[in-house]
């Protein structure tokens, strides 16, 4: 559906069912460079699970118009802008990757919004390797080629698929190819910038659930654990989950495990 | 920058969509040879079905050793995925029908296969999508037969049966200039010698029957997604850009803006058309498919050899192989099919059809069949059988000589066929002396 964020045309996919605001909403996050189609699964499975799912198109990315935002605080911004829009009092976020950054970023300055928080993927702080900040912005094609290589583990680069028929390196060659010239660049400039991550981690006090793939090379597991350690306000402290073989494109790599450690959690107690 | 490593085509031709076994480890590629799928409970089911969960349900629609085949072509093309089907005309139909209902029309190259000029030339016209076939070498015939409900362009990567090399550049940007895709049948050239979606194409489909196989043992399919074409941004194509009563409402670009295709073909196209691939197939052609690089390399220089043999023989008029510079699209084969012009070639012989049909009965290397791209060195002469009934006028409209020969080039020693071929010829020269 589209929505006007900001007086600016904003797309936001649903899960393939209508959006009812009645039931809890659940906001997902994608990451630099993406759109909302990594969420295909785990949308569709909320969707169908008692969820109203709205999972954006970044302003500049995909269908979504305008240009994209420069800071992981301006995004936060827009995503408050867009519970207004959707007229959602309080939505769980979900974010990956960047989107992890801007779902705690805008956790933690509107906390009385935000019920529950899932980070997927995600470090604080996030510094960008040089060499692809600079790929982004002056040489698309070789990003492409190192976040492909970095995000998907060996298995998911030579063998087999678990979506029958479809190269899940290939789609997202395209899907990065797709997005506007200089979106990635911006996001991943955006991503190196944020330093406000360990301060905002500090002040969720709402249920968060981390998930790590056993064999991300982007954000590693060992990495985590300051961000881990800073969301200490959170009651029982962040819940560590561990999707095991996946590496940094874990929606697409373990979609149902990924599908299920959400709504498993989202709909925890 | 150099770019990150990607593996090579003889890497991906070994290992690309295959994992070992997860149930016991198997090594090579297991036969899943059954028709369905048990669902751990109804939750699972349901999921399956709505898309919320991948998997597999039905082997109509999909099977793990299909997906393997499906997943290593797409590798090797460069593309988001593929789709495997019962054969090489079940691919060409899906992708018309994916695309397009009655009132539907193609531009397509009039250098194709006998079978895919059958399917749109009389069958489709039936179903009420038209198509109008042009020079393949004139930019002007294709723009000038673009109409309004134009939706498809369609050409072979080496053309029957002159061998006419499809500029694939040129005519993307008049398709993309139009806002439609461009779809390649690449099964004369395999993505060893050419990869279609990298100079520009939208689709490529395959009969996997011929070179991908390479054994002549199974007959299939094989329809690539270069996941490059903006179906939302034409405005064209309705069945990928709008909700879809047949499956959940579905819009299929607004699900998936990369690979809207490849999900309407197959939620839509292989669940009601049902042309799918067996998996006995599948795992068949996959085998093949482990040493495409190896035979690719051989079967291009045996070709080189015998193009050139025959060029130099007093008994043959005319040698087609794009390969030769005597070839009118020699160049482009230089620029857009680098490591070789395939194995299939035609030439002429002095002595019209009593000769052709000697030079074919004083064989005994080469197999008087119908087909192409086995290992095995195959030879057909259309005068004396796919096309006996043509007058020698008729034949000539359709760019066939009363004397042409077709060639299929397998892996034998060279010599042998050389050999093989100067007994041929010797037979047909006899013929002409007598």
């Amino acid at each position: 559906m589209e929505l006007s964020v900001n007086d600016t045309p904003a797309y936001l996919y649903t899960g393939g069912r209508p959006f009812d605001r009645q039931q809890p909403v659940v906001v997902l996050i994608h990451g630099a460079g993406h759109d909302h189609s990594v969420w295909n699964y785990q949308a569709r499975q909320l969707a169908h699970h008692g969820f109203a799912v709205l999972a954006p198109d970044l302003p500049g990315h995909g269908r979504s118009q305008g240009s994209p935002l420069p800071t992981i605080e301006a995004l936060a911004d827009w995503v408050e802008a867009l519970l207004d829009a959707a007229g959602v009092v309080h939505a769980a976020l979900a974010g990956h990757s960047m989107g992890s950054l801007v779902a705690l970023q805008t956790a933690a300055q509107a906390p009385a919004r935000i019920s529950k928080l899932i980070l997927i993927g995600s470090v604080a702080p996030m510094p960008v390797a040089p060499p692809l900040l600079e790929a982004a912005a002056h040489e698309r094609a070789a990003a492409h080629g190192m976040i492909n290589q970095w995000s998907y583990t060996p298995a998911s680069q030579l063998g087999a698929s678990p979506v029958p028929g479809v190269s899940l390196t290939g789609l997202n060659q395209r899907l990065m190819e797709r997005q506007r010239e200089g979106v990635l660049a911006n996001d991943l400039a955006a991503c190196n910038a944020y330093q406000g991550g360990l301060d905002a981690a500090a002040r969720i006090a709402v249920p968060c659930a981390m998930l790590c793939g056993e064999r991300d090379q982007m954000t590693p597991r060992k990495a985590v654990k300051p961000l881990h350690e800073a969301l200490a306000k959170v009651p029982g402290g962040a819940r560590m989950i561990v999707i095991k073989g996946a590496g940094h494109a874990m929606m697409a790599e373990a979609p149902d495990a990924v599908g299920d450690a959400m709504r498993g959690f989202l709909t925890s107690a | 920058m150099t770019l990150p490593k990607t593996f090579g085509p003889e890497t991906l031709a070994l290992h690309a969509g295959q994992s070992p076994d997860p149930a016991f480890g198997a090594r090579a590629a297991p036969i899943y040879f059954t028709t369905s799928y048990v669902f751990p409970d109804t939750d699972h089911a349901a999921a399956l079905f709505n898309l919320e969960r991948p998997g597999h349900v039905y082997t109509r629609i999909s099977n793990p050793t299909n997906a393997m085949l499906e997943e290593r072509i797409a590798a090797l093309e460069g593309g988001v995925g593929a789709i495997a089907v019962a054969s090489g005309q079940a691919a060409l139909h899906l992708a018309i029908t994916t695309l397009m209902g009655a009132g539907g029309h193609i531009v397509a190259s009039h250098a194709l296969y006998g079978g895919s000029h059958n399917l749109l030339a009389y069958t489709l016209p039936r179903f009420g999508i038209t198509t109008t076939f042009v020079d393949p070498h004139d930019a002007d015939a294709w723009r000038a037969a673009v109409r309004p409900e134009t939706r498809l362009f369609f050409g072979e990567s080496l053309g029957n049966p002159g061998l006419d090399v499809l500029d694939i550049p040129a005519v993307a940007d008049i398709a993309h200039a139009h806002r439609v895709p461009l779809l390649v049948d690449a099964t004369l050239v395999t993505p060893c010698l050419q990869r279609p979606l990298a100079l520009g194409a939208d689709l490529v489909l395959h009969s996997a029957t011929k070179f991908l196989g390479g054994h002549g043992v199974a007959v299939g399919g094989l329809l690539v997604d270069g996941g490059r074409f903006d179906w939302e941004a034409s405005g064209l194509f309705p069945t990928l850009t709008e909700p879809y009563d047949g499956f959940h409402g579905m819009d299929f670009a607004e699900e998936s803006p990369i690979a809207a295709f490849l999900l309407r073909a197959r939620r839509e196209g292989l669940r009601d058309f049902g042309a799918c691939l067996s998996p006995m197939n599948a795992f068949q052609i996959l085998q093949g498919m482990e040493t495409l690089p190896l035979r690719m390399r051989a079967h291009v220089a045996n070709a080189r050899k015998v193009a050139e043999h025959l060029a130099a023989h007093p008994l043959v008029a005319h040698v087609a192989w794009p390969g030769l510079d005597s070839h009118r699209d020699h160049a482009l084969a230089a620029r857009l099919l680098p490591d070789g012009a395939g194995s299939v070639l035609s030439f002429e012989l002095k002595g019209g059809r009593a000769a052709g049909r000697a030079f074919i009965e004083g064989l005994r290397v080469f197999s008087h069949l119908a087909n192409v791209g086995d290992a095995k060195s195959l030879v057909i002469h259309p005068a004396s059988t796919t096309h006996f009934r043509m007058s020698a006028q008729d034949l000539a409209a359709a760019g066939i000589g009363e004397g042409t020969v077709r060639l299929s080039v397998g892996l034998e020693s060279v010599d042998d066929l050389i050999e093989d071929l100067n007994r041929g010829l010797y037979a047909a020269s006899r013929v002409e002396q007598g």
